[in-house]
């Protein structure tokens, strides 16, 4: 595997910055979270054809630039910063580790080359609750058929593939269902974060080709949520600096009391205390993009990444929009869009309790 | 100050053939360890000489004053290839003497002052201590008003220090006092060596809320001092001051030689089979807050472009971090927590300084004082908002008229609490 120095890595963020400044603008992500799709097609197309990012850690047998998590974690954090609206993370976090940890040549022929050029929407229509089971019978004409419904599946609305866990006849396995195929229901749903879309996938049995042999299901879902966690942590990260900076420059213009509000101490120190969580978040996350995705007690890093950006986000998002007073609080103001973005990516793919109680798991397995 | 002496000696410290060069670091460390008499020896005093004269001991310090020259991230390695070998670190024996003194002096001392004084505070044969709080001058360090008033050729020191680490077994101690009233607060100030044993310095132990005395107050009464015990100019204290500080933060959050109290926690925590999922949950909170810090601290010293945070960054995460995990540390004991084992509140004077000593209660007690020492979290929070946030800063009221105009009070609330 390639992998960039930190001058290269430095030219990557540069270009994703800019490439975010470009085509996601404030007024720009107000316009597609209202869609129901919630993403610009073009603008997927441009960011393959000329930055080649949904490729970035893809192999280049399959058209991709075969870089790793240590560049995917550059982009993810920028995009958080700009709140991006694009499916990237459903397609790259989620779907291409899941065909990457599969044993399934054809699969990974079909599908990589096309996601790695902005031509196919994918994500994976993960397991939220016991409750939402699917299962996968023999179809009478020969292949899998899938029966049951997934309600919180990642741009799910628009997926032009879906890779879903589900329970065959030969035991736990994840099944390949596109976007077309008969049988298939699917609602986009109102999101706290309109910024990611969601939908409630109901399969009444629609045609599935099972991804891999039966059996090596579990490993790589544990590994995707692992893989989910960091870029989470990532996009965390760069929302949390942008909130950093929206408040400091606030509080450097705005005028009360004949001076500027950031002169007065209970607004240096929560302007402060967002700086420690900026640059304490950024610490844990880069050091589980590091180690992704089978360094030692990657596992480990991955939880912490999770359960400490997650509340850091949610804390400095919070913030953020105090320091702004009531300007802060206006539907007007992007403030409450990273609120709403920190919110929900903390309870999605695990809440800090969550991760922190694997933590612990996994200690008590080591000892 | 860190790049200084390795500008000063010309050399490329990377360089193949250099003494910084991957391998020649190590080949002279093997080289210490193979002729040196043993660490063991006379409380690893001859071999610390001998580290000193390998140029071992601040490898950025010039060839001659123990170092070579090179950078301080060529001491990393240094120190590690020692530990490796089981040598205990001089920083133990006479924190104040290698992490702040040594480095003014290498940077502001003359050559007679680094010659005199460097090679016995590294072996550890004199103990240092600072001189610089007062009590009404804490977070205001600039502020002080101890004074120095010229006598002859010398001068004679006059006030009260305190907060001030080791001065009872210090063989000397660096002292920061007022040498014009009438300048500006920071102008006025002048940096001076101070025999511990000269007359007129008394020291008392002052006790702390765990029993014990860290730290003491030190008196000095018309204490002489020779003028070529001066470092830096007169009324250049306060860049002295200054950089002695942002050393002192760094080596708050540094990989130190106590446990991690994160990992001390983590450990206890898989002993003790905890079931309890809240406090599993408290745990694993205070556990992944520690590694945050420590991470952070480890972006400054690796030193990478862009990499490096600010100390006050690093001494925030890491004391606020021991203080959440020992609190945390403490609560998991449950009732066992209410006893203050093994010795009660006996009065103590440490030799070495450390938060990991005692059990649970008594480290939960040590580490209130971290966000105190070394700079407030307060006071650190606007050194943030100046420095890195570039935040327009609070209106104040001492700047721009001489010292003696300044208000202040004269010491009527420690009287107060002290009862004296």
């Amino acid at each position: 595997m390639p992998e960039a120095g930190p001058a290269e890595r430095e030219l990557l963020r540069q270009s994703v910055r800019d490439f975010a400044a470009n085509t996601s603008p404030e007024s720009e992500v107000r316009r597609l979270m209202a869609t129901p799709h919630g993403f610009d097609r073009r603008v997927w197309s441009i960011m393959a054809s000329q930055l080649g990012l949904q490729g970035m850690a893809i192999p280049e047998r399959y058209g991709g630039a075969g870089f790793g998590w240590a560049e995917l974690a550059v982009v993810f954090e920028e995009f958080g910063r700009a709140l991006l609206c694009a499916p990237y993370f459903a397609t790259v976090a989620l779907a291409v580790p899941t065909l990457l940890g599969s044993d399934d040549e054809d699969a990974k022929q079909r599908y990589l080359p096309s996601i790695a050029g902005g031509e196919l929407v994918a994500t994976v229509a993960v397991r939220a609750s016991a409750a939402d089971e699917v299962t996968a019978r023999h179809a009478s004409g020969g292949g899998y058929e899938l029966h049951g419904r997934r309600p919180h599946v990642i741009d799910g609305g628009t997926a032009g593939l879906l890779l879903v866990p589900a329970l065959g006849p030969e035991g736990p396995g994840i099944f390949a269902v596109e976007g077309g195929a008969p049988g298939l229901a699917r609602e986009t749903l109102p999101t706290l974060d309109e910024t990611r879309k969601q939908a409630e996938i109901v399969f009444d049995g629609c045609p599935a080709r099972p991804l891999g042999p039966a059996g090596g299901a579990a490993a790589i879902l544990a590994q995707v949520q692992r893989l989910a966690a960091v870029a989470l942590a990532c996009e965390q990260v760069g929302g949390a600096q942008h909130c950093l900076d929206d408040a400091v420059g606030y509080a450097r213009d705005r005028m009360q009391f004949g001076r500027p509000i950031g002169s007065f101490q209970a607004v240096r120190h929560r302007c402060a205390d967002m700086l420690l969580d900026v640059e304490s978040a950024r610490s844990v996350a880069a050091c589980a993009a590091e180690l992704a995705p089978d360094g030692p007690q990657f596992g480990a890093a991955a939880h912490m990444a999770k359960a400490y950006c997650s509340e850091a986000f949610v804390r400095v998002a919070a913030a953020n929009i105090q320091v702004h007073g009531g300007i802060g609080i206006t539907w007007d103001h992007s403030a409450h869009l990273y609120l709403k973005r920190a919110k929900s990516s903390q309870l999605l793919f695990g809440s800090p309790q969550q991760h922190r109680a694997a933590l612990a798991d996994l200690v008590r397995g080591a000892a | 100050m860190s790049a200084g002496p390795a500008m000063m000696t010309g050399l490329d410290p990377g360089a193949p053939g250099a003494p910084g060069a991957p391998g020649a670091l190590a080949a002279r460390v093997e080289r210490l360890l193979a002729g040196a008499p043993s660490p063991s020896v006379d409380g690893g005093i001859p071999f610390r000489a001998a580290q000193f004269d390998a140029g071992l001991a601040w490898v950025s310090f010039p060839a001659g004053h123990g170092g070579l020259g090179l950078t301080p991230a060529h001491q990393v390695v240094v120190d590690r290839l020692l530990r490796d070998a089981g040598v205990e670190p001089a920083n133990l024996r006479n924190p104040i003497g290698y992490g702040n003194v040594a480095p003014v002096l290498a940077a502001y001392g003359t050559d007679q002052q680094r010659r005199r004084y460097l090679r016995a505070c590294f072996t550890t044969e004199d103990i240092w201590c600072q001189l610089m709080s007062e009590p009404g001058a804490g977070s205001d360090v600039a502020g002080i008003a101890t004074t120095a008033r010229r006598d002859g050729t010398g001068w004679l020191l006059r006030g009260q220090k305190v907060w001030t680490s080791l001065a009872h077994v210090a063989r000397w101690g660096l002292a920061v006092v007022r040498t014009d009233q009438d300048k500006p607060k920071h102008a006025g100030l002048t940096c001076f060596i101070v025999d511990m044993h000269a007359p007129g310095v008394e020291v008392r132990p002052l006790r702390m809320l765990n029993g014990k005395a860290d730290f003491n107050e030190v008196f000095l009464d018309d204490v002489p001092v020779a003028d070529d015990n001066r470092v830096g100019e007169v009324g250049g204290g306060w860049q002295v001051v200054r950089s002695n500080l942002d050393g002192e933060r760094t080596a708050f959050g540094a990989e130190g030689d106590e446990p991690d109290p994160g990992e001390d926690l983590l450990a206890w925590w898989a002993r003790a089979c905890v079931d309890d999922p809240v406090l599993t949950d408290r745990v694993m909170s205070a556990v992944i807050r520690s590694r945050a810090a420590r991470l952070t601290a480890e972006r400054t010293r690796r030193g990478a472009a862009g990499e490096a945070v600010h100390p006050a960054i690093v001494k925030l995460l890491s004391s606020e971090a021991k203080q959440h995990t020992l609190e945390v540390a403490l609560d998991a004991r449950g009732v066992a927590g209410t006893l203050y084992a093994p010795d009660g509140y006996a009065l103590e004077q440490p030799v070495r300084v450390g938060i990991m000593q005692g059990d649970a209660a008594a480290r939960y007690l040590r580490v209130q004082a971290l966000t105190i020492e070394g700079g407030t979290s307060a006071v650190l929070r606007n050194v943030l908002a100046d420095a890195v946030l570039g935040l327009p800063r609070e209106p104040r009221f001492d700047t721009g008229i001489g010292w003696r105009e300044i208000p202040r009070n004269a010491g009527e609330y420690e009287r107060k609490v002290r009862g004296q």
